[in-house]
Protein backbone atom coordinates (compact mmCIF):
# COMPACT_ATOMS: atom_id res chain seq x y z
CA UNK A 1 0.00 0.00 0.00
CA UNK A 2 1.17 3.35 -0.18
CA UNK A 3 0.64 6.25 2.07
CA UNK A 4 0.60 9.92 2.36
CA UNK A 5 2.51 11.03 5.50
CA UNK A 6 1.74 15.37 6.13
CA UNK A 7 4.31 17.06 7.79
CA UNK A 8 2.64 20.14 9.60
CA UNK A 9 4.24 23.77 8.97
CA UNK A 10 4.83 25.98 12.20
CA UNK A 11 5.83 29.54 12.91
CA UNK A 12 9.35 28.98 11.40
CA UNK A 13 8.43 26.78 8.45
CA UNK A 14 5.67 30.00 7.66
CA UNK A 15 8.43 32.86 8.31
CA UNK A 16 10.60 30.99 5.62
CA UNK A 17 13.73 29.81 8.95
CA UNK A 18 15.38 27.15 7.84
CA UNK A 19 15.54 24.32 10.04
CA UNK A 20 19.40 24.09 12.03
CA UNK A 21 22.33 22.19 10.52
CA UNK A 22 21.08 19.70 13.00
CA UNK A 23 18.29 19.30 12.28
CA UNK A 24 18.43 19.02 8.45
CA UNK A 25 22.19 16.42 8.76
CA UNK A 26 19.57 13.82 11.21
CA UNK A 27 16.21 14.25 8.70
CA UNK A 28 19.12 13.43 5.57
CA UNK A 29 20.12 10.35 7.24
CA UNK A 30 16.00 9.49 7.61
CA UNK A 31 15.14 10.10 4.17
CA UNK A 32 18.14 8.13 3.34
CA UNK A 33 17.49 4.98 5.30
CA UNK A 34 13.98 5.41 3.98
CA UNK A 35 15.34 5.20 0.42
CA UNK A 36 17.65 2.51 1.16
CA UNK A 37 15.03 0.30 2.97
CA UNK A 38 13.17 0.44 -0.69
CA UNK A 39 9.73 2.93 1.38
CA UNK A 40 10.55 6.12 -0.12
CA UNK A 41 8.74 6.89 -3.44
CA UNK A 42 8.20 10.56 -3.26
CA UNK A 43 9.17 13.44 -1.07
CA UNK A 44 8.40 16.81 -1.43
CA UNK A 45 8.78 20.97 1.08
CA UNK A 46 6.50 23.07 0.27
CA UNK A 47 6.89 26.83 0.69
CA UNK A 48 5.62 29.14 3.27
CA UNK A 49 1.97 29.89 2.83
CA UNK A 50 3.04 33.61 2.11
CA UNK A 51 3.98 32.21 -1.49
CA UNK A 52 0.00 30.71 -1.31
CA UNK A 53 -3.29 30.93 -3.04
CA UNK A 54 -6.61 30.41 -2.34
CA UNK A 55 -9.89 29.87 -4.13
CA UNK A 56 -12.85 29.45 -2.15
CA UNK A 57 -15.76 28.47 -4.66
CA UNK A 58 -19.49 29.20 -3.59
CA UNK A 59 -22.08 28.59 -6.68
CA UNK A 60 -20.80 30.02 -9.81
CA UNK A 61 -18.15 32.59 -7.60
CA UNK A 62 -14.39 32.47 -7.01
CA UNK A 63 -12.88 34.11 -5.00
CA UNK A 64 -9.05 33.93 -5.03
CA UNK A 65 -7.74 34.86 -1.75
CA UNK A 66 -3.56 35.38 -1.26
CA UNK A 67 -1.38 34.22 1.66
CA UNK A 68 -0.07 34.01 4.22
CA UNK A 69 -3.01 31.76 5.46
CA UNK A 70 -3.34 32.46 9.97
CA UNK A 71 -4.14 29.21 10.67
CA UNK A 72 -1.22 27.35 10.99
CA UNK A 73 -2.61 24.04 12.01
CA UNK A 74 -3.48 22.94 9.20
CA UNK A 75 -0.56 24.08 7.03
CA UNK A 76 1.10 21.72 5.38
CA UNK A 77 4.61 21.92 5.30
CA UNK A 78 5.84 18.88 3.16
CA UNK A 79 5.29 15.47 2.41
CA UNK A 80 6.07 11.92 1.72
CA UNK A 81 5.11 9.28 -0.45
CA UNK A 82 5.53 5.52 0.91
CA UNK A 83 5.13 2.04 -0.41
CA UNK A 84 4.93 -0.12 2.77
CA UNK A 85 3.19 -3.56 3.37
CA UNK A 86 0.68 -2.23 6.12
CA UNK A 87 0.03 1.08 7.61
CA UNK A 88 1.55 -0.29 10.93
CA UNK A 89 4.94 -0.31 8.82
CA UNK A 90 4.45 3.09 8.35
CA UNK A 91 3.96 4.21 11.31
CA UNK A 92 7.34 2.37 12.48
CA UNK A 93 9.05 4.08 10.14
CA UNK A 94 7.51 7.46 11.05
CA UNK A 95 8.71 6.77 14.56
CA UNK A 96 11.86 7.40 13.59
CA UNK A 97 11.76 10.41 12.23
CA UNK A 98 13.70 13.07 14.07
CA UNK A 99 10.66 15.35 14.92
CA UNK A 100 10.25 17.04 18.38
CA UNK A 101 8.36 19.84 20.13
CA UNK A 102 4.54 18.44 20.50
CA UNK A 103 4.35 18.32 16.55
CA UNK A 104 1.81 16.37 14.99
CA UNK A 105 2.02 14.37 11.62
CA UNK A 106 -0.75 12.43 10.01
CA UNK A 107 -0.18 9.27 7.76
CA UNK A 108 -3.01 9.02 5.34
CA UNK A 109 -3.42 5.76 2.90
CA UNK A 110 -3.81 6.77 -0.35
CA UNK A 111 -6.21 5.37 -2.80
CA UNK A 112 -5.58 1.92 -4.66
CA UNK A 113 -7.12 1.86 -7.82
CA UNK A 114 -9.14 -1.77 -7.07
CA UNK A 115 -11.25 0.97 -3.93
CA UNK A 116 -13.16 2.69 -7.15
CA UNK A 117 -12.50 1.81 -10.95
CA UNK A 118 -15.76 0.05 -11.18
CA UNK A 119 -17.60 3.25 -10.31
CA UNK A 120 -16.39 4.69 -13.46
CA UNK A 121 -18.51 5.34 -16.10
CA UNK A 122 -17.12 3.77 -20.07
CA UNK A 123 -17.33 7.60 -20.96
CA UNK A 124 -15.94 9.01 -18.26
CA UNK A 125 -12.91 7.00 -18.78
CA UNK A 126 -12.35 7.61 -22.46
CA UNK A 127 -12.74 11.04 -21.41
CA UNK A 128 -9.67 10.62 -18.82
CA UNK A 129 -7.73 8.58 -21.57
CA UNK A 130 -7.99 11.74 -23.95
CA UNK A 131 -6.91 14.25 -21.53
CA UNK A 132 -3.87 12.01 -20.86
CA UNK A 133 -3.09 11.72 -24.46
CA UNK A 134 -2.95 15.48 -24.34
CA UNK A 135 -0.68 15.62 -21.36
CA UNK A 136 1.65 13.33 -22.81
CA UNK A 137 1.80 15.62 -25.64
CA UNK A 138 2.22 18.77 -24.41
CA UNK A 139 4.96 17.33 -21.75
CA UNK A 140 6.80 15.90 -25.00
CA UNK A 141 7.04 19.09 -26.76
CA UNK B 1 -4.75 3.92 25.08
CA UNK B 2 -3.08 0.40 26.18
CA UNK B 3 0.71 0.64 26.12
CA UNK B 4 1.30 -2.75 24.66
CA UNK B 5 2.16 -3.05 21.69
CA UNK B 6 -0.01 -5.03 18.46
CA UNK B 7 0.67 -8.30 16.57
CA UNK B 8 0.75 -5.93 13.87
CA UNK B 9 3.11 -3.28 15.21
CA UNK B 10 5.36 -6.04 16.17
CA UNK B 11 5.45 -7.54 12.68
CA UNK B 12 6.08 -4.23 11.04
CA UNK B 13 9.17 -3.59 13.37
CA UNK B 14 10.35 -7.00 12.08
CA UNK B 15 9.69 -6.19 8.21
CA UNK B 16 11.67 -2.99 8.97
CA UNK B 17 14.58 -4.67 11.16
CA UNK B 18 15.08 -8.50 10.27
CA UNK B 19 17.30 -7.89 7.43
CA UNK B 20 20.12 -6.04 8.77
CA UNK B 21 19.78 -8.04 11.63
CA UNK B 22 19.74 -11.21 10.00
CA UNK B 23 23.00 -9.37 7.99
CA UNK B 24 24.75 -7.90 11.55
CA UNK B 25 24.02 -11.82 12.78
CA UNK B 26 25.97 -13.19 9.45
CA UNK B 27 28.81 -11.51 10.42
CA UNK B 28 28.86 -13.10 13.83
CA UNK B 29 28.41 -17.19 12.73
CA UNK B 30 28.79 -16.81 9.44
CA UNK B 31 26.01 -19.77 8.60
CA UNK B 32 22.50 -18.21 6.99
CA UNK B 33 20.52 -20.80 8.80
CA UNK B 34 21.78 -20.07 12.09
CA UNK B 35 21.53 -16.55 11.75
CA UNK B 36 18.03 -16.53 10.46
CA UNK B 37 17.01 -18.90 13.75
CA UNK B 38 18.76 -16.21 15.89
CA UNK B 39 16.73 -13.80 14.59
CA UNK B 40 13.68 -15.27 14.61
CA UNK B 41 14.37 -16.03 18.24
CA UNK B 42 15.03 -12.68 18.89
CA UNK B 43 11.84 -11.76 17.37
CA UNK B 44 9.87 -14.20 19.21
CA UNK B 45 11.24 -13.11 22.39
CA UNK B 46 10.03 -9.20 21.40
CA UNK B 47 6.67 -10.92 20.46
CA UNK B 48 6.42 -12.15 24.06
CA UNK B 49 7.94 -9.25 25.57
CA UNK B 50 6.56 -6.23 23.76
CA UNK B 51 2.35 -6.42 23.82
CA UNK B 52 3.19 -5.66 27.62
CA UNK B 53 6.10 -3.39 27.91
CA UNK B 54 5.57 -1.72 24.45
CA UNK B 55 8.16 -1.53 21.48
CA UNK B 56 10.73 0.22 22.79
CA UNK B 57 12.28 3.60 21.88
CA UNK B 58 15.51 1.73 19.52
CA UNK B 59 13.19 -1.51 18.65
CA UNK B 60 16.21 -2.41 16.32
CA UNK B 61 19.14 -1.97 18.98
CA UNK B 62 16.32 -4.52 21.18
CA UNK B 63 16.22 -6.92 18.62
CA UNK B 64 20.05 -6.60 17.98
CA UNK B 65 21.38 -6.74 21.73
CA UNK B 66 19.33 -9.96 22.07
CA UNK B 67 19.91 -12.12 18.98
CA UNK B 68 23.87 -11.15 19.48
CA UNK B 69 23.49 -12.23 23.00
CA UNK B 70 22.10 -15.23 22.10
CA UNK B 71 24.95 -15.36 19.35
CA UNK B 72 27.43 -15.53 21.90
CA UNK B 73 25.81 -18.04 23.63
CA UNK B 74 25.73 -20.13 20.42
CA UNK B 75 29.53 -19.02 19.96
CA UNK B 76 30.50 -19.62 24.03
CA UNK B 77 29.03 -23.25 23.49
CA UNK B 78 30.63 -24.24 20.36
CA UNK B 79 34.20 -22.85 21.66
CA UNK B 80 33.70 -25.18 24.80
CA UNK B 81 33.04 -28.29 22.39
CA UNK B 82 35.72 -27.03 20.61
CA UNK B 83 37.93 -27.01 23.73
CA UNK B 84 36.78 -30.66 24.58
CA UNK B 85 37.77 -31.65 21.26
CA UNK B 86 41.19 -30.28 21.04
CA UNK B 87 41.72 -31.69 24.81
CA UNK B 88 41.10 -35.13 23.39
CA UNK B 89 42.63 -34.47 20.44
CA UNK B 90 44.97 -32.79 21.47
CA UNK B 91 44.35 -30.15 18.50
CA UNK B 92 43.58 -26.17 19.22
CA UNK B 93 44.02 -25.05 15.52
CA UNK B 94 40.82 -24.96 14.91
CA UNK B 95 38.95 -22.77 17.67
CA UNK B 96 36.81 -19.98 16.78
CA UNK B 97 37.96 -16.25 17.92
CA UNK B 98 36.34 -15.29 20.43
CA UNK B 99 33.06 -12.83 21.01
CA UNK B 100 35.01 -10.23 22.06
CA UNK B 101 36.82 -9.88 18.91
CA UNK B 102 33.67 -10.33 16.74
CA UNK B 103 32.15 -7.78 18.39
CA UNK B 104 34.88 -5.30 17.20
CA UNK B 105 33.37 -5.93 13.92
CA UNK B 106 29.83 -5.69 14.47
CA UNK B 107 28.47 -2.60 13.52
CA UNK B 108 30.24 -2.19 9.73
CA UNK B 109 28.31 -0.43 7.18
CA UNK B 110 24.35 -1.89 7.37
CA UNK B 111 24.36 -0.96 3.67
CA UNK B 112 27.13 -4.08 3.09
CA UNK B 113 25.77 -5.89 5.16
CA UNK B 114 22.04 -6.03 3.46
CA UNK B 115 24.18 -6.07 0.43
CA UNK B 116 26.04 -9.46 1.15
CA UNK B 117 22.85 -10.73 2.31
CA UNK B 118 21.10 -10.29 -1.18
CA UNK B 119 24.79 -11.78 -3.24
CA UNK B 120 24.24 -14.79 -0.73
CA UNK B 121 20.88 -15.45 -0.96
CA UNK B 122 21.06 -15.46 -5.05
CA UNK B 123 23.91 -17.63 -4.84
CA UNK B 124 24.24 -19.75 -8.31
CA UNK B 125 24.74 -22.55 -6.03
CA UNK B 126 21.26 -22.65 -5.31
CA UNK B 127 18.13 -23.82 -7.50
CA UNK B 128 15.92 -21.05 -8.81
CA UNK B 129 13.52 -21.31 -6.44
CA UNK B 130 15.86 -21.18 -3.61
CA UNK B 131 17.39 -18.37 -4.68
CA UNK B 132 14.06 -16.65 -5.01
CA UNK B 133 12.26 -18.08 -1.50
CA UNK B 134 15.50 -17.28 0.42
CA UNK B 135 15.92 -14.15 -1.07
CA UNK B 136 11.90 -12.87 -0.16
CA UNK B 137 12.78 -14.64 3.67
CA UNK B 138 16.01 -12.44 3.96
CA UNK B 139 15.47 -9.54 2.36
CA UNK B 140 11.85 -9.20 2.51
CA UNK B 141 11.05 -10.42 5.85
CA UNK B 142 8.38 -12.48 4.89
CA UNK B 143 7.23 -15.96 6.69
CA UNK B 144 7.23 -18.85 5.13
CA UNK B 145 3.44 -18.77 4.76
CA UNK B 146 3.54 -15.90 3.07
CA UNK B 147 5.77 -16.74 0.84
CA UNK B 148 3.96 -20.19 -0.10
CA UNK B 149 0.95 -17.86 -0.57
CA UNK B 150 2.43 -15.58 -3.24
CA UNK B 151 3.63 -18.60 -5.27
CA UNK B 152 0.19 -20.97 -4.78
CA UNK B 153 2.67 -23.92 -3.38
CA UNK B 154 1.99 -25.80 -0.46
CA UNK B 155 3.51 -24.06 2.75
CA UNK B 156 5.96 -27.32 3.42
CA UNK B 157 7.56 -26.99 0.13
CA UNK B 158 9.08 -23.59 0.47
CA UNK B 159 9.90 -24.38 4.34
CA UNK B 160 11.85 -27.54 2.47
CA UNK B 161 12.98 -24.94 -0.20
CA UNK B 162 13.87 -22.70 2.25
CA UNK B 163 16.37 -25.41 4.60
CA UNK B 164 17.56 -26.99 1.69
CA UNK B 165 19.20 -23.62 0.39
CA UNK B 166 20.70 -22.93 3.39
CA UNK B 167 22.21 -26.39 4.00
CA UNK B 168 23.27 -26.20 0.29
CA UNK B 169 25.23 -22.60 1.25
CA UNK B 170 26.61 -24.02 4.33
CA UNK B 171 27.76 -27.62 2.54
CA UNK B 172 29.25 -25.48 0.29
CA UNK B 173 30.39 -22.89 2.35
CA UNK B 174 29.97 -19.49 0.74
CA UNK B 175 31.40 -16.80 2.02
CA UNK B 176 29.42 -14.08 3.78
CA UNK B 177 31.17 -11.54 1.44
CA UNK B 178 31.05 -9.31 -1.68
CA UNK B 179 32.14 -10.66 -4.91
CA UNK B 180 34.88 -9.08 -7.03
CA UNK B 181 36.75 -9.42 -10.50
CA UNK B 182 35.11 -11.42 -12.77
CA UNK B 183 32.81 -12.81 -10.14
CA UNK B 184 30.85 -9.53 -10.14
CA UNK B 185 29.08 -9.63 -13.31
CA UNK B 186 27.91 -13.41 -12.54
CA UNK B 187 26.86 -12.93 -9.50
CA UNK B 188 25.02 -9.74 -10.36
CA UNK B 189 22.60 -10.73 -13.01
CA UNK B 190 21.83 -14.13 -10.43
CA UNK B 191 20.39 -11.64 -8.01
CA UNK B 192 18.58 -9.46 -11.19
CA UNK B 193 17.49 -12.25 -12.30
CA UNK B 194 15.78 -13.59 -8.80
CA UNK B 195 14.17 -9.99 -8.33
CA UNK B 196 12.62 -10.31 -12.04
CA UNK B 197 11.54 -13.36 -11.30
CA UNK B 198 9.57 -12.37 -8.50
CA UNK B 199 8.24 -9.80 -10.39
CA UNK B 200 6.97 -11.58 -12.84
CA UNK B 201 5.40 -14.62 -10.64
CA UNK B 202 3.33 -11.49 -9.86
CA UNK B 203 2.86 -9.43 -13.13
CA UNK B 204 1.83 -12.79 -15.23
CA UNK B 205 0.95 -15.36 -12.82
CA UNK B 206 1.86 -18.35 -14.12
CA UNK B 207 -0.85 -20.42 -12.34
CA UNK B 208 -3.75 -19.97 -10.25
CA UNK B 209 -7.25 -17.89 -10.58
CA UNK B 210 -5.80 -14.67 -10.40
CA UNK B 211 -3.70 -12.98 -13.95
CA UNK B 212 -1.88 -10.53 -11.24
CA UNK B 213 0.02 -10.97 -7.72
CA UNK B 214 0.63 -7.37 -7.07
CA UNK B 215 2.36 -8.10 -3.64
CA UNK B 216 4.64 -10.01 -5.56
CA UNK B 217 5.19 -7.09 -7.85
CA UNK B 218 5.81 -4.83 -4.72
CA UNK B 219 8.20 -6.86 -3.21
CA UNK B 220 10.24 -7.39 -6.30
CA UNK B 221 9.94 -3.20 -6.73
CA UNK B 222 11.12 -3.07 -3.22
CA UNK B 223 14.33 -5.15 -3.47
CA UNK B 224 14.93 -3.57 -7.13
CA UNK B 225 14.85 0.01 -5.35
CA UNK B 226 17.29 -1.11 -2.53
CA UNK B 227 19.46 -2.71 -5.29
CA UNK B 228 20.10 0.69 -7.00
CA UNK B 229 21.07 2.31 -4.16
CA UNK B 230 23.59 -0.42 -2.87
CA UNK B 231 24.98 -0.64 -6.24
CA UNK B 232 24.28 2.82 -7.65
CA UNK B 233 26.76 2.22 -10.61
CA UNK B 234 25.80 -0.43 -12.84
CA UNK B 235 22.94 0.30 -15.28
CA UNK B 236 21.37 -2.78 -15.36
CA UNK B 237 20.39 -2.21 -11.88
CA UNK B 238 18.99 0.58 -12.93
CA UNK B 239 17.63 -0.87 -16.08
CA UNK B 240 16.14 -3.72 -14.03
CA UNK B 241 14.37 -1.36 -11.96
CA UNK B 242 12.56 1.03 -14.99
CA UNK B 243 11.49 -2.30 -16.42
CA UNK B 244 9.55 -2.88 -13.18
CA UNK B 245 8.56 0.10 -12.54
CA UNK B 246 7.23 0.62 -16.09
CA UNK B 247 5.11 -2.79 -16.13
CA UNK B 248 3.72 -2.38 -12.61
CA UNK B 249 2.37 0.99 -13.84
CA UNK B 250 -0.08 -0.53 -15.81
CA UNK B 251 -1.13 -3.32 -13.22
CA UNK B 252 -4.20 -0.97 -12.69
CA UNK B 253 -5.26 -1.19 -16.14
CA UNK B 254 -4.54 -4.94 -16.48
CA UNK B 255 -7.30 -6.45 -15.17
CA UNK B 256 -10.89 -6.20 -16.27
CA UNK B 257 -14.08 -5.61 -13.82
CA UNK B 258 -14.28 -8.94 -13.46
CA UNK B 259 -10.61 -9.90 -13.51
CA UNK B 260 -10.27 -10.95 -16.71
CA UNK B 261 -7.01 -10.24 -18.40
CA UNK B 262 -6.59 -6.94 -20.58
CA UNK B 263 -3.72 -6.72 -23.28
CA UNK B 264 -1.31 -3.74 -23.41
CA UNK B 265 -3.34 -2.03 -26.63
CA UNK B 266 -6.85 -2.69 -25.02
CA UNK B 267 -5.58 -1.15 -21.91
CA UNK B 268 -7.54 2.51 -20.75
CA UNK B 269 -4.17 4.38 -20.19
CA UNK B 270 -5.82 6.64 -17.85
CA UNK B 271 -5.60 3.94 -15.05
CA UNK B 272 -2.03 4.12 -15.86
CA UNK B 273 -0.09 4.66 -12.32
CA UNK B 274 1.59 8.09 -12.94
CA UNK B 275 3.71 8.01 -10.16
CA UNK B 276 5.49 4.49 -11.07
CA UNK B 277 5.40 5.50 -15.05
CA UNK B 278 7.35 8.76 -14.14
CA UNK B 279 9.75 6.89 -11.52
CA UNK B 280 10.60 4.21 -14.30
CA UNK B 281 11.52 6.46 -16.64
CA UNK B 282 13.66 7.99 -14.43
CA UNK B 283 15.24 5.10 -13.49
CA UNK B 284 16.02 4.37 -17.04
CA UNK B 285 17.37 7.68 -17.68
CA UNK B 286 19.98 6.80 -15.18
CA UNK B 287 20.71 3.37 -16.35
CA UNK B 288 21.28 5.27 -20.17
CA UNK B 289 23.17 8.13 -17.96
CA UNK B 290 25.91 5.45 -17.22
CA UNK B 291 26.86 5.17 -20.75
CA UNK B 292 27.41 0.95 -20.41
CA UNK B 293 26.75 -1.18 -23.07
CA UNK B 294 22.80 -1.61 -23.14
CA UNK B 295 21.50 -5.08 -21.41
CA UNK B 296 18.95 -7.22 -21.87
CA UNK B 297 16.94 -4.98 -18.98
CA UNK B 298 17.26 -1.59 -20.09
CA UNK B 299 16.85 -2.98 -23.47
CA UNK B 300 13.20 -4.09 -22.05
CA UNK B 301 12.90 -0.93 -20.19
CA UNK B 302 13.38 1.34 -23.26
CA UNK B 303 10.59 -0.76 -25.00
CA UNK B 304 8.44 -0.41 -21.97
CA UNK B 305 8.91 3.44 -22.32
CA UNK B 306 7.72 3.31 -25.80
CA UNK B 307 4.96 2.19 -24.79
CA UNK B 308 4.57 4.73 -21.65
CA UNK B 309 5.23 7.96 -23.94
CA UNK B 310 2.21 7.08 -25.99
CA UNK B 311 -1.26 8.06 -24.71
CA UNK B 312 -2.94 6.48 -26.83
CA UNK B 313 -2.32 3.43 -28.62
CA UNK B 314 -1.65 4.98 -32.29
CA UNK B 315 1.36 6.78 -31.33
CA UNK B 316 2.88 3.86 -30.20
CA UNK B 317 6.41 4.07 -31.74
CA UNK B 318 7.04 0.70 -33.38
CA UNK B 319 9.57 1.65 -35.28
CA UNK B 320 11.48 2.31 -32.18
CA UNK B 321 10.30 -0.59 -30.63
CA UNK B 322 11.16 -3.75 -33.67
CA UNK B 323 14.56 -1.71 -33.73
CA UNK B 324 15.37 -2.46 -29.53
CA UNK B 325 14.10 -6.23 -30.18
CA UNK B 326 17.04 -6.58 -33.19
CA UNK B 327 19.60 -5.00 -30.19
CA UNK B 328 17.73 -7.56 -27.89
CA UNK B 329 17.31 -10.87 -30.05
CA UNK B 330 21.19 -10.19 -30.74
CA UNK B 331 21.97 -10.00 -27.35
CA UNK B 332 19.60 -12.50 -25.71
CA UNK B 333 19.00 -14.79 -28.58
CA UNK B 334 16.11 -15.76 -27.07
CA UNK B 335 13.20 -17.59 -28.81
CA UNK B 336 10.65 -15.76 -26.69
CA UNK B 337 12.14 -12.58 -28.04
CA UNK B 338 11.78 -13.12 -30.94
CA UNK B 339 8.30 -14.42 -30.58
CA UNK B 340 7.77 -10.91 -29.25
CA UNK B 341 9.67 -8.57 -31.65
CA UNK B 342 7.48 -10.80 -34.68
CA UNK B 343 4.56 -9.16 -32.77
CA UNK B 344 6.35 -5.62 -33.21
CA UNK B 345 7.06 -6.41 -36.57
CA UNK B 346 3.37 -7.05 -37.51
CA UNK B 347 2.58 -3.16 -36.02
CA UNK B 348 5.21 -1.92 -37.47
CA UNK B 349 4.97 -3.42 -40.92
CA UNK B 350 1.54 -5.29 -40.78
CA UNK B 351 0.51 -8.98 -39.63
CA UNK B 352 1.70 -10.86 -42.91
CA UNK B 353 5.55 -10.09 -41.84
CA UNK B 354 4.64 -10.82 -38.35
CA UNK B 355 3.33 -14.07 -39.65
CA UNK B 356 6.57 -14.86 -41.42
CA UNK B 357 8.58 -14.29 -38.68
CA UNK B 358 6.38 -16.67 -36.32
CA UNK B 359 6.16 -19.00 -38.68
CA UNK B 360 10.05 -19.50 -38.77
CA UNK B 361 9.78 -20.38 -34.90
CA UNK B 362 6.99 -23.30 -35.26
CA UNK B 363 9.96 -25.92 -34.79
CA UNK B 364 11.32 -23.83 -31.77
CA UNK B 365 11.59 -26.95 -29.05
CA UNK B 366 11.96 -24.10 -26.24
CA UNK B 367 9.05 -22.88 -27.39
CA UNK B 368 6.82 -26.24 -27.81
CA UNK B 369 4.31 -26.07 -24.99
CA UNK B 370 4.52 -22.12 -24.89
CA UNK B 371 0.89 -20.66 -25.60
CA UNK B 372 1.89 -17.54 -26.69
CA UNK B 373 3.19 -18.66 -29.92
CA UNK B 374 0.11 -19.94 -31.36
CA UNK B 375 -1.60 -17.45 -29.51
CA UNK B 376 0.11 -14.81 -31.28
CA UNK B 377 0.44 -16.92 -34.50
CA UNK B 378 -4.06 -16.97 -33.99
CA UNK B 379 -3.76 -13.30 -33.46
CA UNK B 380 -1.70 -12.50 -37.26
CA UNK B 381 -3.84 -14.65 -39.00
CA UNK B 382 -7.13 -13.26 -37.50
CA UNK B 383 -6.17 -9.86 -39.03
CA UNK B 384 -5.51 -11.06 -42.38
CA UNK B 385 -8.98 -13.01 -42.31
CA UNK B 386 -7.74 -16.77 -42.03
CA UNK B 387 -10.62 -17.04 -39.37
CA UNK B 388 -10.28 -20.66 -39.21
CA UNK B 389 -6.70 -21.24 -39.11
CA UNK B 390 -6.93 -18.46 -36.44
CA UNK B 391 -9.73 -19.88 -34.44
CA UNK B 392 -7.31 -23.40 -34.73
CA UNK B 393 -4.79 -21.71 -33.44
CA UNK B 394 -6.54 -20.09 -30.06
CA UNK B 395 -7.69 -23.48 -29.37
CA UNK B 396 -4.45 -24.65 -29.03
CA UNK B 397 -3.44 -21.49 -26.91
CA UNK B 398 -6.19 -22.16 -24.45
CA UNK B 399 -5.31 -25.90 -23.84
CA UNK B 400 -1.47 -24.66 -23.36
CA UNK B 401 -2.21 -21.88 -20.68
CA UNK B 402 -1.87 -22.74 -17.23
CA UNK B 403 -3.54 -19.11 -15.98
CA UNK B 404 -7.14 -19.67 -15.95
CA UNK B 405 -8.14 -16.29 -16.56
CA UNK B 406 -5.53 -16.18 -19.33
CA UNK B 407 -7.25 -19.17 -21.06
CA UNK B 408 -10.53 -17.88 -20.80
CA UNK B 409 -9.45 -15.14 -22.64
CA UNK B 410 -8.15 -17.63 -25.26
CA UNK B 411 -11.38 -19.31 -25.47
CA UNK B 412 -13.10 -16.26 -26.18
CA UNK B 413 -10.97 -15.35 -29.01
CA UNK B 414 -11.54 -18.82 -30.10
CA UNK B 415 -15.49 -17.78 -30.00
CA UNK B 416 -14.58 -14.51 -31.87
CA UNK B 417 -13.26 -16.18 -34.62
CA UNK B 418 -16.19 -18.50 -34.90
CA UNK B 419 -18.41 -15.42 -35.54
CA UNK B 420 -16.40 -13.85 -37.72
CA UNK B 421 -16.47 -17.37 -39.56
CA UNK B 422 -19.93 -17.44 -39.85
CA UNK B 423 -20.21 -13.91 -40.69
CA UNK B 424 -18.36 -14.21 -43.35
CA UNK B 425 -20.44 -16.96 -44.59
CA UNK B 426 -23.30 -15.00 -44.31
CA UNK B 427 -21.25 -12.11 -46.92
CA UNK B 428 -20.02 -14.54 -48.98
CA UNK B 429 -23.48 -16.30 -49.85
CA UNK B 430 -24.98 -12.89 -50.10
CA UNK B 431 -22.29 -11.64 -52.77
Amino acid sequence: MRVMVFVPGDKNSEAGVMPSEELISKMTKFNQDLVTAGVMLDAQGLRPTSKAKRVRFSGSQRTVTDGPFAESKEIVAGYWIWQVKSIEEAVEWLKRAPFDGGIEVTIRPIFEPEDFGKQLSPELRAKGQKMRAEIERQRKS
Amino acid sequence: MSSGATHEAIEAVWRIESARLVGALMRLVRDVGLAEDLAQESFIAALECWPTTGIPVNPGAWLMTTAKNRAFDHLRHQKMQQRKHAEIGNDASDLSPAPSDLELAADDDVGDDLLRLIFIACHPVLPKDGRAALTLRLLGGLTTEEIARAFLVPEPTIAQRIVRAKRTLAEARVPFEMPCGPDLPTRLSSVLEVIYLVFNEGYAATKGDHWTRPELCQEALRLGRILTELVADEAEVHGLLALMELHASRLPARIGASGEPILLLDQDRSRWDRMLLHRGLAALMRAEALKQPLGPYTLQASIAACHARAGVPEETDWGRIVALYDALVELTGSPIVELNRAVAVSMAFGPAAGLELVDALIDEPALKSYHLLPSVRGDFLMKLGRHVEAGLEFERAASLAQNSRERDLLLARVGESRTRQTTRHVADVRE
